[in-house]
């Protein structure tokens, strides 16, 4: 009985969801064919799925999305490799840990997007302002989660294997890693984030190629149905490099 | 190292820490008065020294004021949203159920993909970066208020309701004071949505806030405005930040 009640009830929020977004393509469709809303400020959905057919079709998004996938390697890798290495000297002190952690956090509150104008000053409108700009965001949650993943690893993991002979290659690779990996992980899942929002909405303000610039570019161009399809394309691009990045993360920790 | 100092310090990393930025300062301030392009950076003490100049540069008060109230504004709107979609939702089971998903779809969506939208229905003035500011904001706050609500004891409520409290009680004297700690929790990470949302569309397009003059400094090649500007706004940001976290804590765990 009790079961059969909760498989209703699942059917039935299932069923509210897909009404919902149905009702949205329903009262979208209603709103530009027959209310008469201005097709400036919302485009047809049959134009928009047009529309995102011919961008799939024609490969217009290519040089932009190399652009930006691009910049958002180098970011990455640049924060990963200073916040794991910087974090997992600053861990190694109970007392570094008691300096540097409040610090990093500290400037991790802050909206970094700020420095945006700084950086477009000091690298110009091109690639490298939008991968210093991703490699500063990105940098924070990566260093904060390896503190925290190699500073909380159990005290009684690291005597026992000491005490076995462990060596330092050893103890790190087969004690320290395991334990901290979890942690570090969700951290780089963080950065990997951030550093592609950052990237985008940078190339949005000021650049001269990538996906967030040819969004603006046919803003400008009052191109309506083309922009609304090509902001569905990159939304769809977001969510895969995140789905890539949470799979990736769950086989890691896993693996660990 | 004499006695004295070898017991202050490992009592006090707050003093290493300064004495760390301190560091940084000083080296920022010889690489940038010796050997980069004083086009691109300047340094941090002629920074300090020009900020009565960028605070009396013609509209940056009033740019600032701008900002501050198109924080205020876009806070308050996600607090208010909030906290009624993140009960109506969080209080029916089936509403819960059918609606979370949905709510955290948009809140995975990369909103900055439509700012130039947003810059098309509410115009290049402040409105456009209120909305943009709440959209950034409400989400963690519904989130936050589902999951305070969600994590109430139903023994709590099946006790209230079997001594004969009217809906309007329970609301008022379990449910609310059970929320609060993950209330305040949403509104620290809705301050930080509303601060980035913003400040985005600040940057992206601004007539008369913080964004006009951050361009315009930067294409006159003047850093050290830039520099000073840039200073206030993370002061600003600073203390927004620093006002809801200590809410947090001075609210949040009265159990």
């Amino acid at each position: 009985m009790a079961r059969r009640d909760e498989r209703a009830a699942r059917i039935g929020s299932h069923l509210v969801q897909a009404g919902f977004l149905l009702a949205v393509l329903i009262l979208w469709y209603l709103a530009t064919n027959r209310w008469g809303v201005n097709r400036l400020l919302l485009p047809n959905p049959i134009s928009v799925w047009h529309q995102l057919l011919d961008v799939l079709r024609t490969g217009e998004y290519l040089p932009d999305l190399r652009v930006t996938l691009t910049e958002l390697a180098v970011a990455f890798v640049l924060a990963m490799t200073s916040g794991t290495i910087v974090g997992y000297f600053v861990s190694r002190s109970r007392y570094a840990i008691r300096v540097f952690d409040p610090l990093f956090a500290g400037i991790y509150s802050i909206p970094i997007i700020l420095f945006l104008p700084l950086y477009v000053l000091f690298f110009g409108l091109g690639p490298a302002s939008k991968i210093a700009l991703g490699t500063t965001i990105s940098f924070f949650p990566i260093v904060l989660s390896t503190i925290a993943g190699f500073g909380n690893v159990d005290r009684i993991f690291v005597t026992a294997a000491r005490s076995m002979g462990a060596s330092d290659y050893r103890l790190f690779r087969y004690v320290l890693v395991p334990a901290a990996l979890p942690v570090i992980l969700t951290g780089l899942r963080m950065g990997f984030t951030v550093a592609l929002l950052s990237i985008i909405g940078s190339e949005t303000i000021a650049s001269l190629a990538g996906l967030g610039h040819h969004i603006v570019e046919l803003a400008e161009g009052m191109d309506m149905p083309r922009m609304f399809a090509y902001i569905a394309f990159v939304v769809v691009i977001a969510a895969l490099l995140n789905g890539i990045v949470s799979f990736l993360e769950a086989r890691g920790r896993r693996r660990g | 190292m004499n006695a004295p100092v070898r017991h202050f310090l490992p009592r006090h990393p707050g003093v290493v820490r300064l004495g760390a930025v301190i560091l940084i300062l000083i080296a920022w301030e010889i690489a940038a008065r010796w050997f980069i392009d004083p086009l691109f950076i300047s340094p941090p003490s002629r920074v300090f020294a020009s900020l009565g100049t960028v605070w009396q540069t013609n509209g940056v008060p009033a740019a600032l004021r701008l900002t501050f109230f198109e924080l205020a504004v876009a806070f308050a709107i996600s607090v208010v949203i909030g906290l009624v979609v993140g009960l109506a939702v969080g209080l029916q089971p089936f509403a819960r159920r059918s609606m979370m998903p949905i709510i955290l779809l948009l809140y995975g969506l990369p909103q900055i993909t439509i700012l130039p939208i947003f810059i098309l229905y509410f115009g290049i003035g402040a409105a456009s970066k209120i909305a943009f500011g709440a959209t950034h904001g409400t989400f963690p706050i519904i989130i936050t208020v589902v999951a305070g609500v969600q994590n109430l004891k139903p023994i709590l409520l099946t006790s209230a309701r079997s001594m004969g409290a009217s809906r309007w009680h329970i609301l008022r004297w379990v449910i609310f004071p059970h929320m609060i700690p993950s209330f305040f929790a949403g509104m620290r990470l809705g301050m930080t949505g509303v601060l980035l949302g913003v400040l985005l569309a600040e940057l992206y397009v601004s007539t008369a806030g913080i964004g006009h003059f951050t361009t315009l400094f930067t294409e006159n090649f003047d850093p050290t405005k830039l520099f000073g500007l840039i200073a206030m706004l993370a002061a600003m940001a600073i203390a927004l930040n620093e006002i809801v976290r200590r809410a947090e804590t001075r609210f949040g765990r009265w159990r």
